[in-house]
């Protein structure tokens, strides 16, 4: 199930991963050792049903959580075991992440969403000194995802094609190395989830950003380079 | 950056959380009005317990006091140093003052004060309490031509007060108008006499003078009468005439009025242009306030008064003297305006016999010390304690005078901080509440925050800096809105008592016209420091609990 043949380095590889939740009164396990890997400028989707442990899995990778057994490697360094300022860290500059629910904060308009991943790294002065570049750089993402004319509204008066393209914009603000995505199209229509699909896969052709995109969907996994099927927390082969 | 930015959206679009900053701002309002008031209140006590008595009080134990007040103010200065700027001595004793008021006698308990009119002022505010501009500069027991003060020396050029048009006349004016009117009642009784030809009490006591003998009581009346008729001696009497010429109790030792208006030393006063030695007793004796606010006087400067007090001898005898009111004295501290009568050192000194007959030299009960500024009070004290005997000798300083009265006020005021902290502790827990609330109306914000790489002391700041935003506005408004009370509290005076048709603050109790106020900046520092620690400390937990969150969980919190 690993290709080894086609790359030599993988940019993100999980090993053996467990991962265990307490549910009622026993434990429920999630992931029983799975194994992953995304090589660089890859497009890897992980296709399973609901309850599969699929979000789970990338919520262990974009270190939102800790796995109960197994390691995460980014760049050939594993980063499940890090202290938590350097995982808080990581997450700010080299993981991009896109929800389902598109996740944008209410109270700020979606320039300041797209900006928000440099706000969160940066203190009062050093925003100061780089609020302009990183204002452009935000203008620019939006423009590219056509939403040069919403740039001051407020999540709750774009539609869902639009939040999501923001979000999209928010999680390459700060030019990642890798892309998650949960589910990014499942609250969309079609057109607007093919739109955001076309994004993403121009994204990983023309930028060379890797993308692990997790779905239900079999026809939307077919767009990406490789599909991992996760049934009951192992990968199955394909 | 986020943590402050999110803060000032939240604070722009949370308006729920203000109204729970509504009860810090009025709890701060609320301590720094109160604050002020009290501290106006104590202050304006302080200084007028201050401005009666001096700065430190050096006095006998017993009431006949110590011989030589020169030497023991020498001795004073030796113990103390340059810190003593001034000095004075004293005599104070218990008696009676009578005065009659249509009619009737009036008597009252007093603290007969010699003082000394040339230095008295120089150690504490006496002066200043005078009603008579000449006299506020250097009091004289001489009776004034008139030129009293109509209107409240003590307040300011404040309008509103009611004037005292009954000073208006006071001094020889009034004393040559009574004169008068006696001698035309003297007259007109003369006439009744002639066609009566009666004797005997017809009630209002005026005929008494005519048959009387020593077969009845006198009535009180006529000692006023005659008195002032017919007083016989000059009021400096050297002491031992001083029994005899002034009338005795009425119900020890009944006088023929006929007797004591023969002149003892050949001579009748004037009382048009004479006096008695001069007094000037409290203005609390003197007259009382109406309802309205406005001062009755029961007698004026140029009225005479009797006063009965104990002589300096073993046992003492009580002896009475007839003397003139020159002035009144105001410090607007009830307990002394309605206690206090001062009469000139010298002649009390002569008339209790604290004179010693072989040398001249005279006694004192106590010496008025006051100090120069910035001297340490207690520490001056503490060495002229040391420096005297203290079985013979005892020395206070004001504050010691009036410590429970202080220290209750003190007492009050912590109680008070105590009490109102706690509204604003109260308030705390009110945005305790609704910042668990926010949290969790907050939790997937957290989340995404959180796999935007937001650290948990980030996330914690976040809540934390808008507890504390919320504290300063809070405060902040407080500090408006009580300082706007504090300052406009006699405007918001007259309103009140406008819209409720009561006397919310009345000058007839307080002897104030306008409620004190004193702000204290160190006070409102600490207020809005602890209203702002309160709300910040509210926002602890809360903000604990926000940073706790786990990401994923709270990612999937709806």
């Amino acid at each position: 199930m690993i290709d080894t043949s086609r790359m030599e380095a993988p940019l993100l590889e999980v090993r053996g991963i467990h991962k265990a939740y307490r549910s009622g009164g026993g434990m429920l396990e999630v992931l029983r050792g799975v194994d992953f890997e995304c090589p660089p400028s890859g497009f890897v989707a992980v296709i399973g049903q609901s309850g599969s442990g699929k979000s789970t899995l990338l919520h262990l990778m974009g270190l939102l959580d800790s796995p109960d057994g197994g390691e995460v490697l980014l760049g050939g360094e594993r980063i499940d075991n890090l202290p938590a300022s350097r995982r808080d860290r990581l997450r700010n500059t080299d993981i991009g992440m896109v929800f389902q629910a598109y996740h944008l904060l209410p109270e700020l308009n979606a320039l300041e969403n797209v900006l928000a991943p440099l706000l969160v790294r940066h203190g009062v002065g050093a925003w100061f000194r780089h609020r302009k570049e990183a204002r452009r750089r935000a203008e620019e993402l939006l423009c590219r995802f056509g939403l040069s004319a919403r740039l001051h509204h407020k999540p709750r008066q774009l539609s869902g094609g639009e939040m999501q393209r923001v979000a999209i914009a928010r999680a390459l603000v700060a030019r990642p190395r890798l892309l998650l995505a949960d589910e990014p199209t499942g609250n969309l229509d079609e057109a607007s989830g093919a739109g955001i699909l076309d994004a993403l896969c121009e994204l990983n052709r023309d930028d060379g950003l890797s993308i692990v995109l997790v779905t239900h969907d079999q026809s939307i996994a077919r767009r990406a380079d490789r599909i991992v099927r996760l049934v009951s927390g192992r990968v199955e082969g394909l | 950056m986020y943590t402050l930015l999110l803060c000032w959206r939240y604070l722009r679009t949370r308006w729920i959380a203000l109204a729970s900053v509504i009860s810090v701002t009025l709890g701060v309002a609320t301590m720094i009005v109160v604050n002020a008031v009290m501290a106006g209140f104590a202050h304006e006590m302080q200084s007028r317990i201050h401005g009666i008595l001096s700065d430190l009080v050096f006095e006998s134990h017993s009431l006949s006091g110590f011989q030589d007040p020169d030497w023991h103010m020498e001795e004073i200065r030796r113990a103390a140093g340059d810190d003593v700027e001034g000095m004075t001595p004293t005599v104070a004793v218990p008696a009676m003052l009578n005065f009659h008021v249509r009619g009737q006698w009036v008597t009252r308990q007093v603290m007969l004060i010699g003082i000394d009119e040339k230095t008295h002022a120089a150690v504490s505010d006496f002066g200043r309490y005078l009603q008579h501009p000449d006299n506020r500069s250097q009091l004289s027991f001489d009776l004034r031509e008139g030129g009293y003060d109509t209107i409240d020396s003590q307040t300011k050029g404040e309008t509103q007060v009611a004037t005292r048009p009954a000073l208006e006349g006071a001094g020889w004016p009034h004393r040559r108008m009574r004169v008068e009117r006696e001698r035309l009642w003297r007259e007109r009784q003369a006439q009744e006499r002639g066609t009566e030809q009666a004797g005997g009490g017809s009630g209002d006591g005026g005929s008494q003078s005519s048959g009387a003998d020593s077969s009845g009581p006198v009535r009180p009346v006529d000692h006023q009468v005659d008195a002032v008729l017919a007083a016989t001696n000059n009021a400096p009497a050297p002491e031992e005439a001083l029994a005899p010429t002034a009338e005795a109790h009425p119900p020890t030792a009944p006088v023929d009025p006929f007797k004591a208006a023969k002149p003892e030393e050949g001579r009748t006063m004037d009382m048009a242009k004479e006096q008695f030695t001069g007094i000037v007793p409290g203005i609390g004796l003197a007259s009382f306030r109406d309802a309205s606010g406005v001062d009755r006087f029961l007698v004026l400067p140029g009225d005479d008064v009797k006063i009965t007090f104990p002589t300096a001898a073993t046992p003492p005898k009580a002896v009475t003297d007839t003397f003139t009111i020159v002035d009144f004295y105001e410090s607007k501290m009830s307990e002394y305006d309605s206690n206090f009568v001062f009469v000139p050192i010298g002649q009390l000194e002569r008339m209790r016999g604290m004179i010693d007959p072989q040398t001249g030299v005279g006694s004192v009960n106590s010496i008025q010390i006051r100090l120069r500024p910035g001297a340490d009070l207690d520490a001056v004290r503490d060495r002229l304690r040391s420096a005297f005997p203290p079985d013979m000798y005892a020395v206070s300083s004001w504050k010691d005078k009036q410590g429970p009265l202080l220290s209750a006020v003190d007492m009050e005021m912590a109680v008070l901080n105590i009490l109102l902290f706690m509204i604003v502790a109260v308030a705390g827990f009110g945005i305790l509440a609704i910042f668990f609330m926010i949290v969790v109306e907050k939790t997937r914000d957290i989340g995404i925050l959180k796999s935007l790489g937001a650290s948990s002391a980030g996330i914690a700041g976040i809540f934390l800096g808008y507890g504390l935003f919320l504290g300063l506005l809070g405060a902040g408004a407080g500090l408006a809105l009580g300082l706007g009370i504090t300052w406009n509290i006699n405007r918001i005076r007259v309103l009140v008592e406008w819209c409720t048709g009561e006397r919310v603050f009345d000058p007839s109790i307080y002897y104030f016209f306008r409620i004190p106020t004193i702000v204290d900046p160190a006070t409102i520092a600490w207020i809005i420091a602890g209203a702002v620690g309160i709300a910040v400390a509210a926002s602890v937990l809360p903000a604990l609990r926000a940073a706790r969150l786990h990401p994923v969980e709270a990612l999937r919190h709806d």
